[in-house]
């Protein structure tokens, strides 16, 4: 069945016929179950199936972390919920050496099938400690999956893979992405660690990850105004990376834009702009170019703000270099037209 | 007091001692050939809790350690094939080689995880409660770390979650005043463990764990009155260090402490303490000498078998990162 949803009642979707289907889910976090149920992404949840299978946490993100780990490597499989990634730091030991090590130094006779769901934030003047995505971070660690929904439909279904799946995932969702609405279709599987291609193109390809790929497909809008046919990817999985689809694409169009919600220094572009080049070297016609975060801690007040985080626009003007192609007119553009979505304060 | 109910459990509890301090043993002829390349942080002294601990646990129960886990191994398992197998870095071992002498397991026998970051399985252990919960067992979890754990925030959080939800977790504290080279007074902003365990929602206990009737004495209390209103236990027990915190040796001589008189260091001794309780009861020391000669020979033949057996090839490097 296909429904018009709001990414947080996708989301809402999945946790409810995950804990509908299996006993052994349960979802828990600081202040979950409050009025405001994490953005609405939690509505009804306590209500439907009470407060042994969605509880709030006291603020031990990583004892919490490791009460989930304990539970899934007894059988159960925990959703464990942050309301900013950035919290998810005070948890990487457990995510680290923990939760990602279990199965291998068991020689696979424990699993742990635990799922962290964490937002990123992004509203106006989130600033350093309440911006973070960190997939660059954790994925770099051979044990743990991270996975970066776009749309509502992945919205629900990297959720229900990842909780489906016996490995610690961690699941990255942008706070801007609870005011897009889209088509889920409730019997779309989406497997962990493959692209999708959101457009074809032939002229460039642009990669994009979690909100970056909005914002590339509003490039590819732009650019296609002016002739230019962009091919767009989204990530969705960071670890395990689906390289097949990102070189295939590269070797098609020769260049190529990562457009990553993060700073590209030992980040995510990094690491597919090099897997890029290391699979179709032969065919580029240009290096690689990255898009990302100004290398600073993120600021808070507004004019900085939009000076940190890149958008279509940034994009459009990326790709006109990589053509030599001259700078469209983009005067009567709304960007960032996400943010006056926003009313705060969370 | 704990009294074993027959001469037959109190040769069981006798065996499980014997197991653990031949096999630290063995590992101290051994460990300078460098065949077995992982730290090794040994249990000599720490028996008593090791058994006294192991041997109430019902079945079912979920066990958690630390590096210092040889003993709850060794108690909770008997055996000692992929305990050495795992030692010597071989596929035979309890992880294939890849966990070492840190992170054993032994999933079937309940211990589900032990770890080298300090206090990390602390929060597990209180997951496994959780589960327990969630699922309306009465089953148990068991938590074992070293007195330094305390001073980990992390055993905070855990403790609080665990009492917060009334949760049948038993905490057992080995307390033998060290971390590392560091004593107590010197990391401590408080005068007892136990007194701050008692401002929570807990049962509390402690027991000299150089004995290991009084070990047992005080865990089948915390049972049954976790088993009656379903809360956390801690449990305290102060046992004494005799070797170097990681290696196969003594280290009296380097001076950051003092080499105890010997009639101290033996009734510092689970194992010699216990001797004397079964001798007094009347058990004959022949029997005591067959169980370690029995044991010397089980040892003997699994070391054997675990020099004997391959190790890990490079296809096992990428096996078993993902489920």
């Amino acid at each position: 069945m296909i429904q018009h949803l709001r990414f947080p009642d996708a989301v809402n979707l999945a946790l409810v016929r995950e804990m509908e289907t299996d006993p052994t889910v349960f979802a828990f976090g600081v202040d979950v179950p409050d009025h405001k149920r994490t953005f609405g992404s939690g509505v009804g949840l306590v209500e439907k199936f009470g407060k042994k299978r969605y509880f709030g946490s006291p603020l031990s993100e990583s004892a919490a972390t490791g009460v989930a780990i304990g539970a899934a490597l007894c059988g159960l499989r925990p959703v464990h919920i942050h309301a900013r990634a950035d919290f998810m730091l005070l948890a990487m030991n457990q995510l680290v050496n923990m939760a990602a090590t279990k199965h291998y130094l068991s020689d696979g006779t424990v699993r742990v099938p635990l799922v962290v769901r964490a937002i990123i934030g992004r509203s106006w003047g989130q600033g350093a400690q309440h911006s973070k995505a960190l997939h660059g971070v954790l994925a770099h660690f051979p044990g743990l999956k991270v996975v970066l929904p776009s749309t509502p439909q992945d919205g629900y279904s990297l959720l229900r893979a990842a909780i489906r799946d016996d490995n610690p995932v961690i699941v990255l969702e942008h706070r801007w992405l609870y005011d897009v609405s889209g088509p889920v279709d409730d019997a779309v599987v989406a497997p962990l660690g493959v692209c999708r291609v959101a457009r074809v193109g032939r002229d460039v390809t642009l990669v994009g990850c979690s909100w970056m790929t909005v914002e590339a497909l509003q490039a590819a809008e732009l650019l296609a105004r002016v002739g230019v046919e962009a091919e767009v990817i989204d990530v969705r999985t960071a670890a395990p990376l689906d390289r097949a689809t990102l070189v295939a694409s590269v070797a098609k169009t020769g260049r190529v834009v990562i457009a990553d919600n993060d700073w590209t220094y030992c980040g995510l572009a990094a690491e597919i702009a090099a897997q890029i080049t290391e699979g179709c070297f032969g065919r580029l016609q240009a290096a690689p170019v990255r898009l990302g975060f100004a290398p600073v801690p993120c600021p808070t007040t507004r004019p900085l703000e939009d000076l940190f985080y890149p958008c279509a626009r940034e994009i459009v003007r990326a790709v006109e270099q990589l053509l030599g192609r001259p700078p469209m007119d983009l005067s009567g553009e709304i960007f960032n037209e996400y943010e006056r979505r926003f009313k705060g304060p969370f | 007091m704990y009294t074993p109910q027959s001469e037959a459990e109190a040769l069981e509890i006798y065996r499980k001692l014997v197991l653990i301090r031949q096999s630290q043993e063995a590992i101290i002829q051994e460990y300078a050939k460098d065949e077995m390349k992982t730290p090794v942080h040994l249990g000599i002294g720490l028996e008593g809790i090791s058994v006294g601990v192991a041997h109430l646990l019902p079945p079912g129960t979920k066990s958690f350690g630390q590096l210092r886990n040889h003993g709850q191994y060794l108690a909770l398992t008997g055996e000692t094939d992929a305990f050495f197998g795992e030692l010597y870095g071989k596929v035979s071992g309890t992880g294939g080689g890849k966990a070492g002498s840190m992170h054993l397991a032994a999933p079937a026998q309940g211990l589900l995880s032990t770890s080298g970051i300090v206090a990390s399985t602390i929060a597990l252990s209180v997951g496994a409660g959780l589960a327990a919960k969630y699922r309306g067992t009465e089953e148990l979890a068991v938590a074992m770390f070293g007195d330094a754990a305390i001073e980990e925030g992390e055993f905070w959080e855990s403790f609080n979650f665990a009492c917060l939800h009334g949760l049948r977790v038993l905490f057992v504290c080995e307390d033998n005043d060290l971390a590392i080279h560091t004593f107590g007074a010197d990391r401590r902003g408080f005068p007892s463990i136990v007194g701050v365990m008692r401002g929570f929602d807990c049962y509390t206990f402690e027991a000299d764990g150089t004995d290991v009737c009084a070990v047992l004495t005080a865990v089948q209390q915390a049972l049954t009155q976790m088993a009656q209103v379903p809360k956390p236990a801690f449990l305290c027990c102060t046992w004494f260090r005799f070797l170097e915190h990681v290696g196969p040796y003594s280290d009296f001589h380097v001076g950051y402490r003092p080499q105890p008189p010997a009639e101290v260091l033996q009734a510092a001794d689970p194992i010699w303490k216990y001797e004397q309780f079964l001798l007094a009861q009347g058990v004959d020391l022949e029997r005591l000498q067959a169980i370690r000669a029995e044991l010397a020979q089980q040892i003997a033949a699994s070391m054997t078998r675990a020099k004997a057996a391959a190790y890990p090839t490079a296809a096992d490097l990428y096996r078993g990162v993902f489920a």
